[in-house]
């Protein structure tokens, strides 16, 4: 079931897919053989009809503390380095049409967190902290970090965040809605379950265009935007899901989605 | 019968469905001729007033078999000259809709660059990858693409073999409409039906002259526009679209 994969785990409960990320000794630290596991275990999910949300998480006590550095030495191109691992797997977490969670168990820091936020949801362990490492190290925040965080809080707390790297504790996270909702340890396990099987419970095929059509209505005009609208409305109101809904409304019943 | 193609038609509407889905729908020159040959068809069936040109939900059309050119000499394709077979598509004077969900390479793009408007998919990919395979498109590409593009940008993704999202294709003006990939024929169809509505004389006219006004130098274009302005008093529909603008109702267009 594992797929052969060294650095992840990979398991799918029911209509679930989970990806762990399984350094626990480097803190799940990116190796290059993680960037591809990653996105090719997102390609796997994303293809299973079965599937309608996948959920990424890390392994032991931290959720992914960003690059391993040990594979970047004073002969790296950083720009080869982000085309080669890091786009691919970013552009395919973009690309999937299926809600991605990030179940943030312990720290993420640096591209770990640029992860995390290029996810569609965030739940937070209340011991976790947001690390934007790179500033540290002389660096800029990448793996979509600069795209992703000025959309969720604004730009001038993103730039306070880029810039200063405080670690953001999960509360911040939670005040500047960064994060859906911060679990303690011992709600943590039953937490976490209980939203993703909400999430997969939703008429999955609405989410998707929800998904496609909010992420471009930042970058376009409004006449295009309703545009997109209506091709939107046009295609849930062909879904399978959107007559379960109308006729479990007028049943008075629950609806029962299948995200098709 | 064809064997590579689907053709019907829909209220005035001509479609043409390309029809190889286990090759991801590449043209071979069989399936070139039966293109040609249902275009053809539909410019001088006058019930069809549009055509549209569809693949399937995985590919317009993905390149074209290599496996039919890969041993030719030059003196077999000089004899054989297979591309003038394309030259045909260019001589259809009703309007050429190109709906494209996923790819459109190599072949499969310039077919799509034979059309008059492209509508395709947010997630469509357009192509030449022959460099990769030692050569360049054969087919019209590097002329179709570079008077829509410009030379740079032409040069650019031609010498790649890059694959261009639909929004690039846009953004340089390949293309007409991104929409979403569930409603490419939807809209297409749409936007045929708007154009069925219209009058099919004015239609061909205006065609003619905006290629002239891409092909020809400026005086000669403006010459040709005036010839089809002046001809287009010879239809009935003139006359019925200005009295109709006089008379402040809608008019009805016969296509005479």
């Amino acid at each position: 079931m594992n797929m052969g994969f060294e650095t992840i785990l990979f398991e799918k409960k029911d209509s679930v897919a989970e990806i762990t990320l399984n350094r626990p000794q480097a803190y799940n630290a990116f190796t290059e053989q993680m960037n591809k596991e990653i996105k090719k275990a997102l390609v796997n999910a994303t293809k299973d009809d079965d599937i309608k949300c996948i959920v990424i998480t890390g392994s032991g006590k931290a959720f992914c503390s960003g690059q391993d550095l040990s594979e970047v030495d004073n002969q790296t191109n950083h720009a080869n380095f982000l085309r080669d691992r890091y786009h691919p797997m970013l552009k395919t977490l973009k690309e999937t049409p299926k809600p991605v969670i990030a179940a943030i168990n312990g720290t993420a820091a640096g591209a770990g967190m640029g992860l995390a936020l290029a996810c569609d949801f965030r739940l937070m362990r209340s011991n976790a902290k947001l690390v934007s490492a790179f500033m540290n190290i002389g660096l800029v925040p990448d793996s979509g970090f600069l795209y992703h965080l000025p959309r969720m809080v604004g730009y001038a707390k993103a730039l306070e965040i880029a810039a200063l790297g405080k670690p953001l504790t999960a509360e911040e996270a939670r005040e500047l809605g960064v994060v859906t909702n911060v679990l303690n340890e011992e709600e943590w396990d039953s937490g976490v379950n209980e939203f993703v099987l909400r999430i997969a419970s939703l008429p999955t095929k609405a989410f998707s265009l929800i998904k496609r059509y909010m992420q471009n209505s930042m970058n376009i005009d409004y006449d295009t935007f309703l545009e997109q609208e209506a091709y939107a409305q046009r295609v849930a109101g062909l879904s399978e899901d959107h007559q379960e809904g109308l006729q479990a409304f007028i049943e008075k019943r629950k609806p029962n989605f299948i995200g098709k | 019968m064809n064997k590579y193609i689907k053709a019907f038609s829909e209220d005035h509407v001509g479609v043409i469905q390309l029809d190889r889905p286990n090759v991801l729908n590449a043209l071979n020159r069989e399936m070139v001729t039966e293109i040609v040959s249902q275009l053809q068809s539909f410019e001088n069936n006058e019930d069809i007033r549009v055509i549209v040109i569809r693949g399937n939900e995985l590919a317009f059309a993905a390149g074209a078999d290599i496996d039919e050119m890969r041993d030719a000499s030059p003196l077999d394709l000089e004899l054989l000259n297979p591309f003038a077979e394309w030259d045909k598509i260019s001589l259809i004077k009703k309007p050429i809709l190109a709906a494209v969900n996923g790819f459109a390479l190599g072949g499969g793009f310039e077919l799509a660059l034979h059309c008059d408007v492209i509508l395709a998919a947010e997630d469509a990919k357009f192509g030449f990858p022959e460099v990769k395979l030692g050569v360049l498109p054969g087919a019209g590409g590097t002329q179709f693409l570079t008077k829509a593009m410009g030379t740079r940008k032409a040069l650019e993704w031609i010498w790649l073999g890059e694959q261009m999202t639909a929004n690039e294709a846009l953004k340089y003006g390949v293309i007409n409409r991104v929409v979403a990939k569930e409603l490419v024929v939807e809209e297409t169809m749409r936007l045929a039906f708007q154009l069925v509505e219209q009058p099919p004389i004015s239609l061909r006219l205006i065609k003619e002259a905006v290629y002239a006004a891409r092909d020809l130098p400026l005086q000669e274009g403006k010459n040709l526009e005036r010839k089809n302005f002046y001809l287009a008093f010879a239809s009935e529909d003139q006359k019925e679209g200005m009295q109709a603008f006089i008379d402040k109702r809608p008019p009805t267009f016969k296509g005479r």
